[in-house]
């Protein structure tokens, strides 16, 4: 539903979107991750209309949103990084005018802005200016915004930026619940949350798109995937590592600061295989004195960084 | 046409909810009315007509139309709404034309609010009531292209002093273009034909000869041609700033 063709943004001197070629389809939702600056915002907001590309296109619906902007912009909802919204109308009011503005009439309107309103719990401060309510319900208008249309494309940038963990989970919810059928991106630097919802992890870093794929296949490229910690007491420890580092599908034995009288070893597997049942094995078979074996799966946080460190590591290269 | 109308019940909407409205009108009948009493000499000239009230109206619009216009998009750059509203399903040119349209029919009611003047002069004498039509009329369209001018100026930045200052000096310019000391200036070496142009490009000139009563298609023309360039200006600017 979402196709870029080498998307292009230059500010000046400084390109912000370099390149980006990606096509998102119906019941995805497509974890945009980057550091600050990485070029996330621009790019949603060339495909949301908002900017124009340097160069490169950018397709919605099979609409192309240079040539057919309004179009483009009533199939996707939009929640702009910090979810602007008019300050000085109520969230009724507001709603409302979306709603009109997204050609909504009569008792479809109503119907509309009321089903809106409950999704996002909203209910309470219908009647409140905006400007006066907490982040959480600011920010909740802004995404009632996005989504009374019920779009084909919906595109959050950043939703759930200062929501207490209740709300986050809420809004992960509300993710989930549309993705059915929906091609969502939603922007974020909060990892957990790409876990959580995400079917799909876009890594892109000064403007260039690093990575593409599941949060599974992200998470395999960490070093730390399916490694093994082994605990046992601290006068086993080198015996103990000296039978694991002999296993095929090892690739090294780590020791880590283990507690007083306790060892800890982290094993390396080779390429992310599992080789948890490996090391049971050669435990049980040799009757060697662990007490405890705990699988790791590597953390997005890690892969993260080496990717992102990576390009930029190459950026200075190139100054 | 339905998106226009949406957009414009919502920006005034906005100056009801906010002190805006009230204070604009207050200041507007405030001054309107204390320059015509006090500073064209309302009762003095003894004349039953408008014309020591509608002569001042050139001058404060020169800065009450910049103080209504300034907002129009400055603001909505300033808190982000920019990027809300031109991500909905609406044209630019329906997002510029409802904005002014808001801001042109909340200075329209302003001058409505104007009648006890025009009961005034009702009831002192028998003016032409024509020629007060014809004048607020006048004065309506002179606003339009006032707030035309500063509609655009306001999409060009999002701090609403400098959109206010740069669109109180442009519409200056254009006030005071027609009058002798500016025509002077360009009378010893500039072709008659260029004075001329810059002498019609005045907001005074015209205004003058619409309070007079003389309804001609060219006054009407030049305000109307005004309001749409601006506009259209206005649509290139936030056209262009999409292009970053």
């Amino acid at each position: 539903m979402i196709r870029l063709r080498e998307l292009t943004k230059k500010f000046g001197s400084l390109t912000a979107v370099d390149g980006i070629s990606l096509s998102v389809g119906g019941g995805e939702v497509l974890g945009f991750l980057g550091p600050n600056g990485a070029g996330k915002s621009t790019t949603m907001k060339m495909v949301s209309g908002f900017l124009a590309p340097t160069s490169g296109s950018a397709n919605v619906c099979g609409y192309d949103v240079a040539e057919e902007p309004v179009k483009v912009k009533s199939r996707i909802g939009y929640l702009p990084e910090r979810g602007p919204s008019y300050g000085d109308m109520t969230p009724r009011s507001f709603l409302d005018f979306i709603a009109a503005i997204r050609g909504f009439d009569g008792n479809e309107k109503t119907r509309r802005v009321a089903q809106t309103v409950e999704r996002l719990a909203l209910g309470e401060v219908l009647g409140q200016t905006i400007d006066t309510l907490s982040k959480g319900f600011k920010s909740r208008v802004g995404l009632a915004q996005a989504i009374l249309h019920d779009p084909e494309v919906l595109m959050l940038d950043e939703p759930t930026d200062g929501l207490d963990p209740n709300q986050k989970h809420h809004v992960r919810n509300l993710i989930l619940e549309m993705a059915k059928d929906k091609a969502i991106i939603v922007s974020t630097h909060i990892l957990e949350e790409v876990e959580a919802v995400c079917t799909r992890v876009v890594i892109i870093a000064r403007g260039r798109l690093l990575t593409d794929g599941t949060p599974e296949e992200l998470l395999a490229r960490s070093r730390h995937h399916n490694s093994v910690l082994v605990t046992m007491d601290a006068s086993a420890a080198e015996p103990v590592r000296k039978e694991i580092a002999a296993l095929n599908g090892v690739e090294g034995v780590d020791i880590l600061d283990g507690l007083e009288d306790r060892a800890r070893l982290r094993v390396l597997a080779k390429q992310g295989r599992p080789i948890a049942i490996e090391i049971s094995g050669l435990i049980r078979a040799k009757n060697l004195p662990v007490r405890e074996l705990q699988v790791e799966k590597g953390s997005l946080d890690e892969v993260f960084r080496d990717i992102t460190r990576a390009s930029e590591g190459m950026g200075e290269g190139d100054a | 046409m339905r998106n226009i109308r949406i957009i414009a019940l919502r920006e005034i909407s906005g100056y009801f909810t906010t002190p805006l409205a009230f204070v604009f009108t207050v200041i507007f009948l405030a001054l309107t009315g204390a320059f015509a009493f006090y500073v064209g000499g309302f009762f003095e000239r003894g004349q039953a007509d408008l014309r020591a009230f509608f002569e001042f109206h050139p001058w404060l619009f020169l800065f009450l139309v910049p103080a209504i216009a300034m907002r129009l998009w400055a603001e909505e750059r300033k808190t982000g709404t920019i990027e809300l509203l031109l991500t909905l399903p609406v044209s630019t040119t329906e997002a510029v034309l409802g904005k002014f349209l808001a801001a042109w029919g909340f200075i329209g009611v302003a001058l409505v609010l104007t009648f006890p003047m025009w009961i005034t002069v009702n009831v002192l004498g028998t003016p032409d009531n024509g020629v007060i039509a014809t004048s607020y009329l006048g004065s309506f369209f002179m606003a339009g292209a006032f707030l035309a001018i500063g509609s655009c100026i306001s999409a060009l930045t999002k701090n609403q002093v400098i959109a206010f200052i740069v669109a109180s000096a442009a519409c200056f310019l254009f006030t005071m273009s027609g009058l002798e000391m500016v025509l002077n200036f360009f009378r010893g070496w500039a072709p008659e034909m260029l004075i001329d142009a810059i002498a019609s490009m005045s907001f005074l000139i015209h205004f003058d000869s619409v309070t007079k009563g003389v309804i001609d298609l060219k006054d009407a023309v030049y305000f109307l041609s005004l309001i749409a360039f601006w506009l259209f200006a206005n649509v290139a600017v936030v056209e262009l700033k999409k292009a970053g």
